[in-house]
């Protein structure tokens, strides 16, 4: 996962809310509460280009921290909110 | 991430920026007159919003990121601008899923449909045959609801959904109703009848009893992520708690206000779609600063925001699972808001009720139901006796 190239799917808009920010898929119709504001930087911040490391050192998140987000972002790949990115 | 289920409950309690899930009842006007209707439609209001009302408000719902609308009525394809505000919604990045009864729906209208994206349909149908529906929801209303289903069906639609109140006399149905769901590639959406609109009178005849919530509870257990429920059986979760089975999917809690809200057919602001009442009425999009402010700074909706009292449920050990249950369905049938559910599994819903004056109840204060019909005269035959 911390070597894959992930990016929103271009079909997910994100709202920010107070606990973080709500994603809608608007092709699945899913909705999925992103519940920590560092998860939601991490997200905005994937482009598809870097790797998800790059992404977690780029925003600051503390190493010991970057197994939960790894899962997290797992979880948002198996649900089509994130791809990953294309080759550039 | 950090954090549960229950903290994020939490925090839903406490509201969001903008609603979730929004309903907007686009008329009263109904072809038919369903004896449960949520809005005791029938007629159209003359004061309902205009086309170019309705699209500022989408304009409003575009700028608070709202990702979708419910919309419904009354039956929301008898207004003449319904596909333009449907265009105009999808155009705006407003998903939009809409319940009808189907009579507006041939072949043409199911194909105009099919075309567009980010939208979904909700057929209404309250019966496997049409004896059990058109009993709910008038005569002929089973064979115009098979008839639209076909058409969206023909015309390529994709997975529409056929949406079920779910009472005594069909609760028995819920099986036939996943197949015929299955067999039309729809999907199932099963939901809570509520004593709202007409449903204030017809509730205590046809709601389910306590067996039968056991039933829906069971079968949801079973079934529950392959249908939509609306998260409206979460009064059901106290079930879980006895039998240790656990909570169905879905939110365990009431949104009205918080997550959720109602904007009716002449834009004044409702908590949810089951309580048209002054008394959780908020305010009006056609007031300064529209929906928006009646959101954010409503006097109702900043109360149903602050923490809720458990009332008489405080001592009740499921209390966490079910949170008493739903608002509306209390107050129509006279309960007091922090009293229990009158569908309370551990039966205080019935003690409850009991307790409550019935003179005392609540009654639902729009009503645009039709003018009752003049009953048939057997027919008269103008006789002149007279002599000659």
């Amino acid at each position: 996962m911390l070597d894959t190239c992930l990016e929103l799917d271009p079909q997910v808009a994100l709202r920010p809310e107070p606990f973080g920010a709500l994603a809608y898929h608007y092709g699945n119709r899913k909705l999925i509460f992103l519940k920590h504001p560092d998860v939601v930087s991490v997200v905005r911040r994937l482009d598809g280009t870097a790797t998800l490391a790059d992404t977690l050192r780029a925003c600051d998140i503390d190493e010991r921290r970057w197994p939960s987000f790894e899962r997290a972002l797992q979880s948002l790949t198996e649900s089509a909110m994130l791809r990953v990115g294309a080759v550039r | 991430m950090s954090g549960g289920p229950t903290h994020l409950v939490e925090q839903l309690k406490g509201g969001l920026d903008a609603p979730i899930c929004l309903t907007w009842e686009l008329t009263y006007a109904c072809n038919l007159e369903c004896v449960h209707c949520l809005s005791s439609s029938g007629r159209r209001d003359p004061r309902e919003l205009t086309t170019d009302e309705a699209k500022a408000v989408l304009d409003e719902l575009h700028d608070l990121q709202v990702f979708y609308i419910n919309i419904g009525g009354g039956e929301p394809m008898i207004r003449r601008d319904f596909f333009e505000l449907l265009e105009y919604s999808i155009d705006r990045g407003i998903g939009v899923k809409f319940s009808t009864n189907g009579a507006f729906i041939d072949a043409e209208k199911a194909r105009r449909l099919a075309a567009m994206d980010y939208l979904d349909i909700q057929i209404s149908l309250d019966g496997t045959d049409a004896l059990t529906n058109d009993a709910v929801r008038g005569d002929g209303s089973y064979a115009t609801a098979i008839r639209a289903m076909e058409h969206l069906r023909d015309a390529g639609f994709g997975e529409f959904k056929i949406s079920v109140v779910v009472t005594r006399h069909n609760v028995d149905q819920l099986d036939e109703f996943k197949a015929l769901a299955d067999s039309y590639g729809a999907q199932l959406r099963i939901t809570r009848l509520r004593p709202s609109g007409r449903g204030a009178d017809s509730w205590h005849e046809l709601h389910p009893t306590n067996a039968q919530q056991r039933q829906i509870y069971e079968w949801l257990l079973e079934h529950g992520h392959d249908v939509l429920t609306g998260d409206s059986f979460f009064h059901l979760n106290a079930i879980g708690v006895e039998t240790g089975s656990g909570p169905l999917p879905g939110l365990n809690m009431c949104g009205a206000g918080r997550v959720v809200c109602l904007i009716d057919p002449i834009g004044d602001v409702y908590a949810c779609p089951f309580v048209i009442h002054d008394q959780f009425k908020a305010g009006s999009v056609r007031s300064g600063g529209g929906f928006t402010r009646v959101w954010k700074q409503s006097d109702l909706f900043t109360e149903l925001r602050e923490p809720q009292s458990a009332g008489a449920c405080a001592s009740c050990g499921a209390y966490d699972a079910c949170q008493g249950g739903c608002m509306a369905a209390k107050f129509f049938v006279g309960i007091p808001l922090d009293g229990p559910d009158p569908e309370c599994v551990g039966g205080h819903g019935e003690a409850a009720m009991l307790a409550a004056s019935v003179e005392q109840r609540p009654r639902p204060m729009m009503d645009h139901s039709k003018p009752p019909r003049p009953a048939q005269q057997p027919e008269r035959v103008p006789v002149s006796i007279g002599r000659r």
